[in-house]
Order: C-alpha cells, then structure tokens, then sequence
C-alpha cells in the first residue's frame, strides 16, 4: 500500500569567493552559515549517532564508509522551520524539512534560497571591501565535478528493492525531458568536446552504475542508502541523487510531484504489467540529455524502441488511470495529486509540439533559449566562455545578477508563502515539532536530528524525544502542547517523555 | 490548484494577481511576446554579466560535492 509521500529536497550549493584567489571552500561556506546564525542569534548542533549512510538498501552494510562524525566539527545548524543548514564536505547545503506535499517541498527549497540569500548578505558586511562570497544554485563546474540536489521519499518498506529499480529506472532516466536544468557542452570524458552544444541535465555526465551506494563517484541512477531516519520496520527513504537543482517552480514541483505520483504507482502494484525496462540506463541517460530535440529513440529490454517522451507518455498516461481506479490519496492534501497530473500533461503536450513554448516555463528551455539568442545574435560558436558564463549566471541567485530571476519564468507559489517557510515549519509533518521546538525553547535543545531532539533542561541528564514516525508531531497532534507549555519540562511532561 | 494559479513574473518582481490561462493566448502570440521578452534581456544582459567571462568561468571550480 503506498503511503503518505513524505518527501524533501536537499540542495548543496556552489560557492565562490569573488575577489580572492583560491578561496578555501570550507572556509567560505563555515563563515556563510556563521553569519546567518549569527544574524538569528542561536545555533542548535546536529546529532549524529544514528546517521547510518553505508547502510545499503540491498542488505549489507560497509564498515570502511567514512563515519559521519568527520564532518561533525564543521558548521552544522537546525532551523525554526525545520530545516538543516549546514557544510557539506565542501559546499554550503540546506536540506528542507519534510512535507507533506511536493508543492510544499518546492515551497521550502524556494525559502532555501532566501536562507543563502540573507547569509550572502551578512558574510558581505563582514568581508573586506572587493570580496563577496556568492552560491549557485547548480550540479557542475564545468570541469567535471559535480555536486547534487537530492530528493527523498518515504516508502513503504514492504516493497521490495528490486522491484522499486525496476519500474523507477525508466521514469528517471526520461524524465529530464521535463526537469532537466540544462547546461552547455558536456563533461563526460567518453565524448570529444564540441560534439554536444548544449544537453538536457546538468547531471546526466555523472552517472556510471545503475544501482549503487555510491553517490561521490561512479553515481548511481537508484541510489541504495538505506537510512531512513523512520521506524525501519515501517518506512524506507528512497534517496534520489539523480535530479538537478532547479530554479524554475514549475520545473521542480514537477520533479517532486511525478516521482511521488510514479512511487505510488509502484507500491501499489499499479505498473506490475508496464514493463518500460531499458536496455542499458546508464547510456539511455545520456542519449536522452544530448538530444534537445526529443527525438532519439531508447532501445527497450523488450526489443521496442521508444523515445523518452514516449516513455513519459506511457507513465502519465498510467497515472492517469491511477487517479481514476484508485485515487491519489498519497500525494500531498486534497487536490494536490491531481493538480500535478494534470500539469504532467500539458507539459508533456506541449513538449510533443513544440518544446520552445515552454522558454517561460521549464529551466532547461528557458537556459537553451537564451544561450542560444546571445549565441546568434553574436555570432559566437558553442564553445564560447560568454555562453559558459551565462549557463552559470543562471543560477546566480541574487536577484540582480540571476540571469534566470531575469527571464521572467511561471511561477506557482507565493512570495509570502515563501517567506514564511524561512522561519516556520510545515504543519503537517514531524518537522512541525522539531521547528517549534528551536523556536520556543531553543536555547534548552542540545542537539536535533531528523528523528530525535535531545533537551538539556540543566539538572537532569540530557532528555532525548524520539520522533520514528515522520507523520507524527504535526501541528494537529502538539500544537495545543506548546500552546499549553510555558516551558521545556512542561512540554516534556506532557509528552512523557 | 497549482495549474490554474501559474503567475507571470516580470523581470523586476512578482505580480500576484495576474492570472495566465494556458488557453488564451494563440500559440504565435506567445511565441511573439516570448521572442520579445527575450530580445529585451539580450539587450541588457552584457551588464549584467560578470566583467570577465573567461576568467569567471575558469576559476569556477567546485571539488568535493556528492
């Protein structure tokens, strides 16, 4: 039975110190996220003892997999709106509360950027006259390293593995068609430059395996970390490292909308006969981010040939009939699925027809449109830096300098509702406790994680509150708590904890 | 929901109210006004840019990410 699709996206940034020479991207990114608690006046540390990310979902588990406590002595900090911010090896990551709704994840992802809006702002006051440090939000140097923007999904954990894999791999391998965030030229060693202009996916040039641990290198299309910071007995926490960061609403709503519709899908037996299987994924992914006419046909397992639009047919086409048999109960609140599938489809229109409508809607478009106008109107060939530097100034996310805050792209979301989620959790999740906890009683929080908060109310030892389930301490379970506590012990009380 | 609320920013900020039905306009009028909302940034875009393309884009360098 699928459940409630639970879900966030985690964003590493890329961060350059304009003004110095080989800035030191720790530094950079320690003093960035320093200057943001500062600016809050408060820092509640992480917990790590119960990361477990060399647990792999296909049974064993790696005792050589660096432990999570190397990092611990960089900045690491939990947000009133559940959210954590903190260095990640050498890039600056937010990584959002869960939601309950994929409109929401996009929602808190947007308040993301806010959040490395604001510490931007308070590094530079602090900096020397000529340095600024400055984030992007994108998957690629250009050079060949990449850094991801992860999504997760709660799952049930009867499902089996294997199957999962089976049915996603299609689905994720075409569905950069819709997502993708685009990126001039290539990166794979395998292709002579020159040979692709401009792909799809910032992302695609990454991947070599199609089921793996990994997520460093030899990327994984399904990635197998099996920790699922939830009851394990209950929950899996499928941890998607294939997607790109995205700058478009609309294209990031339909990242996390469709691949929570797709999982559903898949608990649910609902494409047990809707075998898409391709012959070999991992080249599939690159033939389908090479070709900005959507025509290339994938060879099948079966033998068919289909091209990704197709395959992305298939799929919606599928979810359509699940929302008529059974209903998509699982996706976000009343409405919410439906409100993706039927944006789903007129995408996927608008694709077949003609993808350029879409330059005000989807990242991919938008970035192909512009890059190529400069290039015609100045007559410039593709390897061109000034083509190189407008693909990285599209995910500059300071408003006078984003090329892609610019263009004047769709939204879907508010601009208050987006504030909000800067200092608000969402309601509907655990993520609601955990941010009213920083909020209320903050400086009584000694650590957080995802699935605990540990107090120290001072005299007695540390006080630690499980939260296994993800759907638990919603506003509708302890709201009336905090309004009802003056005070830690009182909440705790309360709780029995 | 999300479908019927997609809003039309400009280029200087958020209208809330503006409502885009993706059935009124023709398909060659969007085109049009999609052209020259484009040929508006190609205008303006070499000021924005950072002063030196190339160097920008060589000292870009992002190692350690997952």
């Amino acid at each position: 039975m699928a459940v409630a699709k639970v879900c966030g996206i985690e964003t590493e940034y890329g961060i350059t110190v304009h003004g110095v020479r080989d800035a030191n991207p720790i530094t950079a990114s320690s003093i960035l996220i320093n200057a943001y608690i500062n600016e809050l006046h408060g820092n509640v540390g992480w917990d790590f003892v119960d990361e477990t990310p060399g647990n792999d979902a296909r049974g064993f588990a790696r005792e050589s997999f660096p432990p999570s406590e190397v990092e611990s002595h960089l900045v690491n900090t939990v947000l009133t709106n559940g959210a954590r911010y903190y260095v990640d090896h050498a890039h600056p990551e937010y990584s959002s509360p869960e939601c309950i709704s994929p409109r929401e994840a996009v929602i808190y992802d947007k308040a993301g950027e806010e959040v490395l809006r604001t510490s931007m702002s308070a590094a530079l006051r602090s900096m020397p006259v000529g340095q600024e440090i400055v984030v992007y939000k994108n998957n690629s140097d250009r050079k060949g390293n990449s850094y991801g923007c992860h999504e997760n999904y709660l799952l049930d954990r009867a499902l089996p593995f294997g199957k999962l894999v089976k049915f996603i791999t299609p689905f994720f391998v075409t569905r950069q068609v819709m997502v993708g965030a685009g990126k001039v030229g290539t990166e794979s060693p395998q292709v002579p430059r020159g040979q692709v202009p401009f792909q799809l996916s910032q992302r695609a040039d990454f991947f070599e395996e199609e089921v793996g641990l990994e997520t460093t290198l030899k990327r994984p299309i399904v990635n197998t970390r099996d920790e699922p910071h939830a009851d394990a007995s209950r929950y899996r926490r499928l941890h998607v490292i294939l997607g790109d960061a995205n700058m478009s609403e609309v294209s990031s709503y339909l990242k996390v909308g469709t691949t929570a519709i797709v999982l559903s899908m898949i608990e649910d037996g609902f494409m047990d006969d809707l075998d898409l299987s391709l012959n070999d994924p991992v080249s599939s992914l690159r033939h389908v981010s090479y070709d900005v006419s959507l025509k290339r046909q994938l060879r099948l397992k079966s033998g068919k040939r289909m091209t990704a639009l197709e395959i992305q047919r298939a799929v919606f086409e599928r979810a359509e009939a699940y929302r008529d048999g059974h209903g998509l109960g699982s996706v976000g609140l009343e409405g919410d699925g439906d409100s993706v599938l039927t944006l789903w489809g007129e995408v996927l229109d608008a694709l077949e027809t003609d993808p350029m409508q879409l330059s005000d809607t989807l990242d991919w478009v938008a970035k192909y449109r512009l890059v190529s106008g400069y290039r015609d109107r100045n007559g410039l060939d593709w390897d061109d830096s000034k083509l190189a530097a407008i693909d990285l100034q599209y995910h500059d996310i300071r408003p006078t300098k984003s090329l892609f805050y610019r263009l004047g792209v769709r939204t879907i979301l508010g601009e208050e509702e987006v504030k909000a989620a800067v200092t608000q959790p969402p309601e509907n999740t655990r993520a609601y406790f955990r941010g009213k906890c920083l909020e209320r009683f903050g400086d009584y929080i000694a650590a957080a994680n995802w699935d605990s908060m540990i107090f120290d109310l001072g005299s007695d030892p540390l006080r630690r509150v499980p939260m296994m389930d993800p759907l638990k301490g919603t506003r509708d379970h302890v709201g009336k708590l905090f309004d009802e506590s003056a005070n830690p012990a009182q909440l705790l009380d309360s709780l029995g904890s | 929901m999300a479908e019927r609320e997609l809003k039309k920013k400009t280029t200087s900020q958020r209208t809330e109210d503006e409502v885009v039905d993706a059935t009124a306009p023709s398909s060659s009028e969007k085109s049009e006004k999609l052209k020259a909302e484009l040929d508006d940034l190609l205008d303006e875009i070499d000021e924005v840019l950072e002063d030196n393309a190339e160097e920008f884009v060589r000292n870009y360098v992002q190692k350690g990410g997952q």
